[in-house]
């Protein structure tokens, strides 16, 4: 690959000044005359019927102008399944389910009616608990379930609580099994989590006296939501206009539709007047979205050459109430299901199901942080169990060029190398040649690898066009919302002119109506999308430039070059300045040709195809993989359960650093975004009453500065993307990935304890450590891998269910301890 | 019930009639229009809406207007602006220490109060002065090193100044 100037410098966001000015104006922030305030009434109940709401004595309070119930809106809303509506009609099916919601003067007045609104419930027997929910018999939170629009690839089971269910089946997973020396099986859970982005949930909408709807939301995806409006209010998408301004944090929580919906509804009620709809922190938590729970159980089966010959993954999401877009984490997790490893003969079940708990949605890392704190503990026990180092065994086991991933998908040298990874945090952190250890002191390592989860037809598109002082302005809707597109965008752009950073501006807040088709900013993709584009734009601006340009200089275009804002005729040296050009070229006669300088250009995937429906093998499931690995340093303290992390280390095969400032700002965010969860957070649902326990900053703890790593170090492997611009591919999810699973490896070693359940809380290791010295003191078996609980069959009863054929003849204990 | 306060807001001086239950942050971005403090729990418990009351670092959220008669309050937008940023805001560019940008202001501000008051603080009292401060884009690295780096211009420009 050719040298680059810009792209690969740690060039400063371009929406810096605004932001650390305090200029940079948040969907909060912007004010709309005679704005009213809206409230939503929500459930208090987890499951129940609804069999009226009153709205009359709320009607009544002084400075309400609308009111908006179910009866009101019968329309359904989600991205990939339409299972939901804007407010419930007939059923809740979460605590914080909308019933209804008012518009008033002011925030008071809103509040004051909301209390009178009257909603009678008949309590349902609830599903808080995703294994009561999978068996048969349980009762149903869907039992419409077959009626809803569903897109192709998610497939729901009416009568069920099953939301979607991904098949994997690679190779012969009980033939292989079956000649397997050693096996093992263990279960692993993930508690639900919430995003906690700085900036709470928000939307203003307004529809005008001649039906024009517009909306001003913080969220990730513009086009994703006017195309769902439209859809459910039965709208032309020329009559919504969606508009995003600056946003502040989404981590997947403001990917798809959100409170839009509410804010439309209750703006259709009060003509003219825009209806502010903001959620408090408590809402946030539970009321609009949140990562799903994982319960995880895997078989592993490995020959006595400790390859691992047979894999079973057997995953329950607990996706909440409604699916709209869990159901597609459910989906990514199951053609995942592997994760950073090569085997050969895979029975892999990812199913979601539904539950009357908070809804599941997107979020950083979309199911992998999940699977990986399953898949990655369970390599590391497996490893302990053979006594090999557990390097060595990933190292052996790993996907890699000519491997294939779960769906038989053969890797290239171009699709990364999570073995590089593995081996420069070995190299830094000095995992295999490590020294004495000390007493509750240890390390622990884990892999990662995703891939973008999008429709095969996600596209990006920008508007690239010059001012007449040849300033470039990119139109994008991507949004930068945070991680530092819009000056990737630039830095592309700068590149390919060979323009200086100062002389290109990104228009970042886009408005539907003017702004390029974007899908969504998700799945690590606009780096790679957006940044593909801005390339393609560049070649036909070049190409407008030099078709005047050579007019201008009487020289073939052959002989031009793009260089220091000025179009130059590499023979003669004469040159004609950009600023000339781009609105059109005036000869010295006064005659003019060309004129402004614009294109528009886009990215969409090439190539994908659709999974087998009933094998999920498929020869490209996904546009690229980013692999990586992330290795920790932590001392246990035993008297507190605390653990204190030293050093964090991690790598990935990022394809191109386009800019080593923001990638490490993406790194360390995302590792102490995966030290939360993998040390202190977890949504709190009572188990009695589905009612949150912790909805707020005060219960529900986030990572502050005296969290961090002590130490925290990023690197990066290079191996081109080939369909990367520049060879670039994602980063931003995958940083959190591995983190909890390397803490939970790390906590192993260095007290021999194991913790299954997420997060790895000091109550959790005390308790831990003091049930080891027991049964020391009692001088039971326990040496260091006596505390992995890895087990020999049978499977748990739902595994054996569904993979009833494979009985366990032939499958031996594992290996003996005793050497 | 309703109170008239005099406040001086970055500089200058303010009178307004405020409501008995309004807060300082309520005052700021809905009365003067200075959006640059955030409402991220208004609970005192994110840090977003962090500005300074005579000198010291509050919760706009916690505070109430009717307290500030006779006060003075520092915001973001008092500290700098293009082509005169403070060392604090340079820094944060420099080290790429803003990602979203919602808590921005907040941990700005909350620096400011810290460095006033102890310009070389250890890495450990920094991390304690910005506990109240949540970032989740972050992970706090790279604005800790650009607070390190901004103490250091500041502890130059006064040695400068008193030399």
């Amino acid at each position: 690959m050719s040298q680059t100037k810009i792209v690969g410098t740690s060039v400063p966001r371009v929406d810096g000044l605004e932001k650390v000015t305090g200029a940079a104006l948040y969907t909060g922030d912007l004010k709309f005359p005679r704005m009213l305030y809206a409230e939503v009434v929500r459930s208090p109940h987890a499951h129940a019927k609804v069999l009226a709401v009153r709205v009359d004595k709320a009607l009544k309070v002084p400075g309400v102008r609308a009111v908006a119930t179910g009866r009101d809106f019968p329309f359904h809303t989600g991205i990939y399944m339409r299972d939901q509506t804007i407010f419930a009609i007939d059923r809740v099916r979460f605590v914080g389910d909308p019933v209804a919601a008012l518009a008033a003067e002011t925030p008071e007045a809103a509040h004051e009616a909301a209390q009178l609104v009257e909603v009678d419930y008949e309590p349902l027997p609830a599903i808080l608990d995703v294994v009561e929910g999978i068996k048969p018999g349980a009762p149903l939170v869907h039992p419409d379930l077959g009626k809803y629009y569903v897109e192709s690839f998610i497939t729901p089971k009416p009568g069920t609580n099953i939301c979607n269910h991904l098949k994997v089946r690679k190779g012969d997973y009980e033939g292989a099994l079956a000649k397997c020396a050693h096996v093992f099986e263990n279960t692993f859970t993930v508690p639900q989590v919430q995003h906690v982005p700085m900036e709470p949930h928000i939307s203003v909408a307004r529809v005008d006296l001649s039906g024009k709807v517009e909306v001003h939301t913080s969220a990730q995806s513009p086009f994703t939501v006017r195309h769902l409006l439209c859809h459910c209010f039965n709208l032309p998408h020329g009559d919504v206009e969606v508009v995003v301004p600056t946003v502040g944090g989404g981590f997947g929580g403001k990917a798809g539709i959100n409170l839009e919906p509410i804010a439309v509804a209750l703006a259709m009620k009060a003509p003219g007047r825009p209806v502010r709809v903001a959620a408090t922190r408590a809402e946030e938590f539970y009321a609009t979205v949140v990562r799903q729970g994982l319960t995880a159980t895997l078989v592993t089966g490995v020959d006595k050459k400790n390859k691992v010959q047979a894999q079973k993954m057997y995953y329950l999401w607990d996706c909440g109430g409604y699916g709209g877009y869990g159901v597609n984490v459910v989906r990514a997790a199951g053609y995942t299901c592997g994760g950073a490893y090569h085997f050969p003969n895979v029975w892999g079940d990812s199913i979601g199901v539904y539950t009357n708990k908070p809804v599941g949605s997107a979020y950083r890392g979309f199911g992998m942080q999940e699977i990986h704190w399953a898949l990655e503990q369970q390599m590391d026990r497996v490893a302990h169990e053979l006594r090999i180092d557990p390097v060595e065994f990933r190292l052996l086991n790993c996907l890699g060029p000519k491997k294939t991933t779960v769906t038989g998908q053969l890797l290239e040298k171009s699709s990364g190398r999570v073995d590089k990874c593995i081996e420069k945090v070995d190299e830094v952190l000095k995992l295999r040649a490590r020294g004495k250890k000390k007493p509750f002191h240890g390390k622990g390592i884990a892999c990662a690898v995703k891939a973008p989860a999008m429709p095969n037809n996600a596209a990006s598109s920008v508007i690239m066009k010059f001012a007449e002082d040849e300033m470039l302005e990119i139109l994008i809707s991507g949004i930068d919302i945070g991680q530092g597109l819009a000056t990737v965008a630039a830095q592309y752009a700068a590149e390919a002119l060979d323009l200086p950073m100062e002389r290109i501006r990104v228009r970042m807040r886009p408005r539907t109506d003017f702004s390029p088709y974007d899908w969504q900013t998700v799945a690590s993709r606009q780096t790679w999308a957006t940044g593909n584009a801005v390339l393609r734009g560049c070649e036909d601006l070049k190409r407008q430039l030099f078709e005047v340009g050579a007019q201008a200089l009487g020289a073939p275009v052959s002989r031009l070059e793009l260089k220091d804002r000025k179009v130059i005729d590499k023979k003669t040296k004469k040159s004609v300045p950009l600023a000339a050009i781009v609105v059109g070229y005036q000869f010295p006669d006064g005659h003019t040709i060309g004129g402004p300088v614009a294109t528009s250009a886009h990215h969409v995937p090439d190539g994908l195809l659709f999974l087998h429906p009933e094998t999920s093998q498929c020869s490209k499931p996904v546009a690229k993989w980013t692999f990586g690995a992330q290795g920790v340093e932590l001392t246990v303290d035993p008297e507190t359960g605390n653990l204190r992390i030293e050093r964090l280390v991690a790598c990935y095969d990022v394809g191109k650093v386009v800019n080593p400032g923001l990638i490490k700002g993406q790194t360390f965010g995302g590792i102490v975004q995966g030290v939360g969860t993998g040390v202190m957070e977890e949504l709190v649902i009572d188990g009695k009453d589905g009612r949150p326990r912790n909805a707020s900053l005060m219960d529900y703890k986030i990572p502050t500065a005296l969290d961090i790593p002590d130490k925290m170090e990023a690197f990066y492997v290079e191996t081109p993307q080939l369909d990367g611009p520049l060879g670039a591919r994602g980063i931003g999810e995958h940083t959190m990935i591995p983190t909890p699973a390397a803490i939970a490896n790390a906590l192993y070693d260095a007290c021999g304890i194991r913790i299954d359940s997420m997060p790895i809380t000091a109550e959790k290791v005390l308790k831990a450590l003091k049930e080891k010295q027991r049964r020391e003191k009692e001088g039971e078996d326990v040496q260091p891998a006596a505390a992995s609980v890895a087990k020999v069959r049978p499977p748990a009863r739902a595994t054996r269910r569904e993979a009833g054929r494979e009985r366990p003849g032939g499958v031996r204990a594992r290996r003996g301890r005793a050497k | 019930m309703r109170h008239t306060i005099t406040v001086r807001v970055n500089g200058v001086e303010e009178r307004h009639e405020v409501d008995a239950n309004q807060t300082l942050l309520s005052f700021l971005r809905d009365t003067l229009n200075l959006t640059g403090a955030k409402q991220g729990c208004n609970e005192g418990e994110c840090g977003s809406c962090m500005v300074l009351l005579d000198g010291k670092a509050v919760n706009g959220c916690l505070t109430l207007a009717a307290e500030l008669d006779g006060h003075e309050v520092a915001t973001i937008e008092g500290l700098g602006q293009a082509g005169a940023l403070h060392p604090l805001q340079s820094a944060f560019l420099k080290h790429h220490a803003v990602q979203c940008g919602f808590c921005t202001p907040g941990v700005v501000m909350t620096s400011l109060a810290l460095l006033q008051e102890n310009p070389k603080p250890t890495e450990l009292q920094l991390k304690t002065a910005l506990a109240g401060n949540l970032c989740r884009c972050t992970g706090y690295r790279q604005i800790l090193d650009a607070i390190q780096d901004a103490a250091k211009t500041m502890r130059a420009q006064s040695k400068r100044r008193t030399a």
